[in-house]
């Protein structure tokens, strides 16, 4: 069985067809996109340093993650929305581009992997997260984003 | 020379062409320029949010400043590097689109703000350093860099799209 059928299916719906056939629906939506980008990779990082025994190492894990917390799930949601809506406006292309796979691939391994292991590391107190796991978590969870990122930006060209 | 004739002398050097034409080269430019944004404006915007008091407000101004700043600015130095290895590649249409008008403005009063923030909000910090809720002229320049940072975002991804040329 293959994805292409519903693939084709999302590019026939109205909202497809509709930003397909707008001049600045695409843009505007890939802004939003890339907005909701610079604000996801804050949110990561900025606790992931701290994992690594750097940045913000005065405040407990357990504060700065909850502190970041719905900036990471609002602008995850808001990528995940806005590049649904990439997607349907062309299909056809992204079925048949090797690093959409790829970045689909990474991408369902990051979001596990943040929302189990890294999520429960998060809920620790810092004397009971080993600082080993810790680095361990961080680099992790910055290399499956990058992946993501990585594997995202080549789906112009391939 | 004027500055058109300049660009087209640009581009038509060897790495210039070299990198336009790169099938390998010039994604990975690209990708370290988008990626490099996570690091410098990700966490720019975490300061931000500081500033103005949405979040991490247990963390002190200069605390926030002093351990996030550098590593924003890491994500800086990889962004201008790869952004003018970018505008080598391409100077001529570059130059001539509004977007990347825009984007050059916005970032020059980006970097006016984050130097004003410094010199004459900043110095004066030690009296309020430690408050969740800060001076409204501290939080101004946060929303002020917020602002601008969107604009440089949005211009620098609608540069793609050469509407006015």
């Amino acid at each position: 069985m293959t994805l292409l059928p519903l693939f084709e299916w999302i590019g026939s719906t109205d909202i497809g067809l509709t930003i397909r056939d707008s001049m600045w629906l695409f843009p505007v939506i890939q802004c939003t996109h890339l907005l909701a980008l610079a604000m996801l990779g804050g949110s990561l990082i900025v606790v992931d340093l701290r994992l690594l025994g750097l940045g913000l190492k005065r405040h407990p894990v357990i504060y700065l993650s909850r502190q970041a917390y719905p900036w990471l799930i609002g602008s995850l949601l808001m990528m995940l929305v806005t590049g649904l809506l990439l997607t349907s406006s062309e299909t056809l292309k992204i079925y048949f581009s090797p690093p959409f796979w790829w970045k689909m691939r990474f991408l369902a391994v990051a979001i596990l992997f943040t929302f189990t292991v890294r999520r429960n590391a998060l809920r620790l107190e810092d004397i009971q997260l080993e600082p080993f796991k810790g680095k361990t978590i961080a680099v992790v969870s910055l290399v499956l984003w990058f992946g993501v990122g990585f594997s995202g930006r080549w789906i112009a060209f391939y | 020379m004027s500055p058109l004739e300049f660009f087209e002398w640009l581009q038509n050097t060897y790495w210039s062409t070299a990198i336009r034409e790169s099938l390998m080269l010039y994604p990975l430019i690209l990708t370290t320029h988008v990626l490099a944004l996570c690091l410098s404006v990700g966490l720019i915007a975490i300061v931000d949010l500081r500033l103005i008091g949405v979040r991490f407000r247990n963390v002190l101004i200069s605390e926030v400043t002093a351990k996030l700043i550098p590593w924003a600015l890491v994500g800086f130095f990889l962004m201008v590097t790869s952004g003018l290895l970018l505008f080598y590649a391409t100077p001529l249409k570059a130059a001539q689109n509004v977007f990347f008008q825009i984007k050059m403005v916005a970032l020059l009063l980006a970097g006016i703000n984050a130097c004003l923030f410094h010199a004459a909000i900043y110095r004066k910090a030690t009296t309020w350093d430690s408050l969740q809720i800060v001076p409204f002229r501290a939080r101004l320049a946060g929303c002020v860099s917020l602002t601008l940072w969107t604009v440089v975002l949005v211009s620098g991804r609608l540069q793609a799209f050469n509407w006015f040329n």
